[in-house]
């Protein structure tokens, strides 16, 4: 690091940023020096602290210990508004944006002059519509919010915080809910902004965008920073191994699956919400045993009610899903309970909200779904003393750290709070297992371990639905990848013919024997450039 | 990351003790306004409450009810339900009990009635809260309207029944007869004579055991059975315990019935043991402050057994400080108790902050302290 030039002093320094939640160290002796007008990436496992540091740079954590240097001065930040007046921007992984306001109304929102709007959204206008011109952020101004789609509000985010003079960007891991194709815009947006001269931080844990988008790299690990790295000298198999802390096999080892009969299908499942809006149009698949099915799509096309009608969270509105012998339908409901019987593993896609029970210890967690199972219960008073011993059992099999039963669910990490709930799923040996967001919040190590896991309970001849955001994980797994669009089956993919390109192009519905031709054109394209 | 902040004994202890001291320190306030001498009034009110044996039986007694209506939302408030109708359901449990009373106390000896007497109060409360269940788990109509709605309903249906049913022939007072002896509840100093403890008289009974017995029920049924696990499970995390194949619908309406079933029981202190006779508003806000008995005593039974011996406290004591200054009427004993609820209940988040904040201020300084010396 020392041997960076350092003719103009460091846009952000750090230097020994020290802080702790009661027990927990969650950031140790940190020190970072991002150069001005740079692309820095923060990479490291959820729990490792990028976020304890994020929020202390914008003001939201005042640290123990150490200074923030801006521009080389020491400056205290004792809150977010202090942070901004220093030019600090943020932008949230979730957006922060009112959805029935325009985006001129959202910029200003907070950062009104005086309080009269009309005079404001007037200067505002013109000051975007510069902003827009210098960064090539064109955003339509005056469309709501709810109508614009996910990469605009990205961008309108964006906006916010260089409407505020913000000169440092930092952006919690922006592209967690972009198609790939919106991803590579979002870095060419990156691009513009550092020839701008404005300085950005991006916090990801996905590998590919560290060696894709930035310039240099810094790695945390355990609340500590372990390394520092110029982007171009450094590879994804080393950033991994910094990561964790040892060797990580980033691809999953599989044979061939050997797929047998049809465990689940739908027919024409059809489910339209409260607010009569079709989630599902139709949807005809089916999962065979001993295989993975992956289901690909941008986050809300219908993905999460699929998993959720197929577990009998939700009713079909009209078709059917046959479960073994079992047809589930509008007129012969199911619920949750019911799947279950039928033996059906699920593993939700919202951990928290619904995978387990934060206020619960992780021995109560542990049983949620199996909570009237004979061998929990006397006639009256459950038994405790089983409870604990399953819950240890599977703490041991599926390593959950720290391994203590009477533990708030909610302080495990994320990692080992997913470890707790699909140990709890597979335990009861369903034939038919329904994942969603296997690994999301989840540290690299347990990403690796869960993923070899599902591999093994498919070669034991389980079928297996993952749904996932996670491109590189549904290709990674699936021997079958589904794409869904705005309810609709866009098309099927086997692995071997899955790549990002195509499942991209799919996931903006465009149909496969539309993909065959203009691939071929892309290639000749490929071919002049 | 805020859970690991401050140990549970602040949470349980400290956080309630600084929010009745608030409330102390307020009324010391008004006592002031009204040239009491706060310091004496607090000695009257302790004694009063608890400084003679006719005092304790006062205290206990009134604990009593709020042991039972305290429970009652607690159990409610488990599955994430408020229910604020405790006051109907006590009103109809205490119907029940008088009902029982009146048709059977010249049949049967006490022990034998005692069993119809809980089934009726139990019943009759478990009922009245059956419809507003109802209209929740399957009409979508928001149970702290519905619930306050059916304590108005109560009344005036005791009303009617008083004035056209059960009221005497050739009597203007809205009162039942008075149920036979033998049909009434042991009163303490009764049992106390059994053992040869000679007690002063007060109108404590033995509903007051039944109460305690109660409480170490609820917290079996909540924490160490499955239908417990349900409740909390749809108290936590209503999509978890849909997840978890917890059928939401029937969960309330059962939740709700044992809800009514605990306030019901009131009947048993208030009607069977010291009014002894049906008459009307016997429930006298009970039901209301149990509201405030669960938040102080944090939603657990055994919070709730203290909390219940404060507002005793509160009640016995207040009323021999009504009796002993004449400055201070019945209206400014209910300001006290007031004060008490709008800072524990009320309030009862507006110091969780700053009290962490000190307590994480302390730490730091014990740790820091701990490291210098180890250093040195």
């Amino acid at each position: 690091m020392s041997t960076l030039p350092s003719d103009k002093p460091f846009a952000l320094e750090l230097r020994g940023i020290d802080k702790r939640f009661g027990a927990v160290h969650a950031n140790r002796n940190i020190d970072l020096q991002v150069p001005p007008g740079t692309i820095h990436g923060i990479i490291g496992e959820n729990g490792a602290g990028k976020s304890t540091l994020m929020n202390i740079i914008y003001g939201f954590y005042t640290a123990d210990a150490g200074d923030i240097l801006i521009g080389g001065e020491v400056q205290k930040l004792a809150n977010s508004k202090e942070a901004i007046s220093h030019g600090i921007g943020m932008v949230h992984q979730h957006f922060m944006l009112v959805d029935n306001f325009t985006v001129l109304e959202n910029v200003i929102l907070g950062a009104e002059n005086g309080p009269l709007l009309k005079s404001s959204l007037g200067d505002a206008r013109i000051e975007l519509e510069r902003l827009a011109k210098d960064y090539q952020l064109d955003v339509p101004l005056d469309a709501l919010i709810e109508d614009l789609p996910v990469g605009l509000q990205q961008r309108v985010e964006i906006l916010k915080a260089l409407y505020r003079g913000a000169k440092i960007l930092i952006l919690d891991e922006p592209t967690g809910v972009l198609t790939p194709q919106e991803t590579d815009h979002l870095f060419h947006i990156f691009d513009a902004l550092r020839e701008q001269g404005v300085t950005i931080l991006l916090i990801t844990h996905k590998l590919r965008e560290i060696l894709a988008a930035t310039d240099n790299v810094s790695i945390m690990r355990q609340g500590a920073m372990v390394a520092h790295r110029k982007t171009a000298e450094t590879n994804k198999e080393e950033l991994a191994e910094l990561m964790v802390g040892r060797k990580v096999r980033l691809k999953v080892d599989k044979n061939l699956a050997k797929p047998a009969q049809v465990v689940l299908s739908t027919q024409d499942l059809t489910y339209t919400d409260e607010m009569g809006v079709d989630r599902l149009k139709k949807v005809c698949m089916d999962i065979k045993a001993g295989e993975v099915v992956g289901v690909a799509g941008v986050s809300g096309n219908g993905q999460s009610q699929l998993i959720n009608a197929l577990a009998g969270l939700l009713t079909p509105t009209s078709g059917s899903i046959t479960i073994g012998d079992t047809c589930i339908s509008a007129e012969n409901p199911s619920s949750p309970d019911g799947v279950r019987q039928l033996s059906v593993g699920h593993v939700p896609e919202d951990r928290l909200d619904m995978g387990l029970i934060k206020a619960f210890s992780a021995e109560e967690s542990a049983i949620l779904g199996h909570q009237n199972q004979p061998n929990y219960n006397g006639r009256v008073m459950n038994k405790p003393k089983a409870i604990t011993s399953e819950c240890v059992r599977l703490m041991e099999e599926w390593d959950v750290r720290p391994q203590d039963p009477k533990l708030r669910s909610s302080l495990f990490s994320g990692g080992n709070q997913q470890k707790l709930i699909i140990a709890r799923e597979v335990d009861k040996n369903p034939d038919v297992l329904l994942i969603g967001q296997p690994t999301r919040g989840v540290d690299i190590g347990a990403i690796e371990f869960i993923h070899k896991r599902i591999i093994e309970l498919r070669d034991q001849g389980k079928g297996i639905l993952l749904v996932s955001v996670e491109l590189d994980e549904i290709m990674a797994l699936s021997d079958r990848i589904i794409v869904m669009f705005d309810g609709n089956i866009v098309g099927e993919v086997s692995a071997e013919q899955a790549n990002e390109k195509i499942l991209g192009m799919m996931m903006a519905n465009i149909l496969p024997d539309e993909l065959s031709e203009s691939d071929a054109g892309q290639a000749t394209n490929g071919g002049q450039a | 990351m805020n859970d690991s902040k401050i140990p549970a004994w602040v949470n349980i202890i400290v956080l309630p003790m600084l929010n009745i001291f608030f409330a102390f320190a307020f009324s010391a306030i008004i006592f002031v306004a009204v040239d009491v001498n706060p310091l004496e009034a607090a000695m009257v009110m302790v004694k009063g409450a608890l400084g003679y044996q006719e005092g304790v039986g006062y205290t206990l007694y009134y604990a009593t009810n709020f042991i039972f209506t305290g429970l009652a939302v607690a159990v409610a408030f488990s599955a994430g339900l408020f229910n604020i109708g405790g006051e109907g359901q006590a009103y109809l449990g205490g119907l029940g009990v008088g009902l029982a009373c009146l048709g059977l106390d010249q049949a049967l000896p006490f022990w034998a009635l005692l069993p119809i007497t809980m089934v009726t109060s139990m019943l009759f409360g478990a009922l009245w809260a059956l419809i507003p269940a109802y209209l929740q788990a399957y009409r979508g109509s928001h149970i702290v309207i519905t619930t306050i709605m059916f304590n108005f309903i109560a009344s005036a249906l005791m009303v009617y029944l008083m004035v056209n049913v059960l009221k005497l022939d050739g009597q203007m007072a809205p009162v039942s007869r008075v149920f036979e002896q033998s049909a009434v509840m042991p009163m303490f100093h009764e049992i106390a004579g059994w053992f040869g403890w000679s007690f002063s008289e007060s109108p404590m009974n033995l509903s007051f055991f039944i109460a305690l017995a109660c409480c170490v029920l609820v917290w079996i049924l909540l924490w160490r059975t499955r239908w417990g696990y349900a409740i909390r499970a749809m108290g936590s995390s209503p999509s978890a315990a849909e997840y978890g194949g917890i059928n939401h619908k029937k969960l309330i309406i059962i939740v709700m019935l044992i809800s009514g079933a605990l306030s019901g029981m009131l009947g048993l202190n208030e009607v069977q043991g010291y009014g002894q006779q049906l008459k009307l508003d016997f429930v006298a806000g009970y039901g209301f402050t149990g509201i405030a008995v669960c938040l102080i005593g944090r939603n657990h039974p055994v919070g709730i057994i203290l909390a219940s011996l404060l507002f005793g406290v509160l009640y016995q004591g207040g009323a021999e400080l009504a009796f002993d200054f004449p400055n201070i009427d019945r209206e400014m004993i209910q300001v006290v108790q007031a004060l008490v609820v709008l800072f524990s209940g009320a309030l009862a988040l507006m110091l969780v902050k700053p009290t962490e904040r000190i307590f994480v201020l302390w730490d730091r300084k014990k740790k820091s302290l701990g490291k210098a010396q180890a250093e040195a």
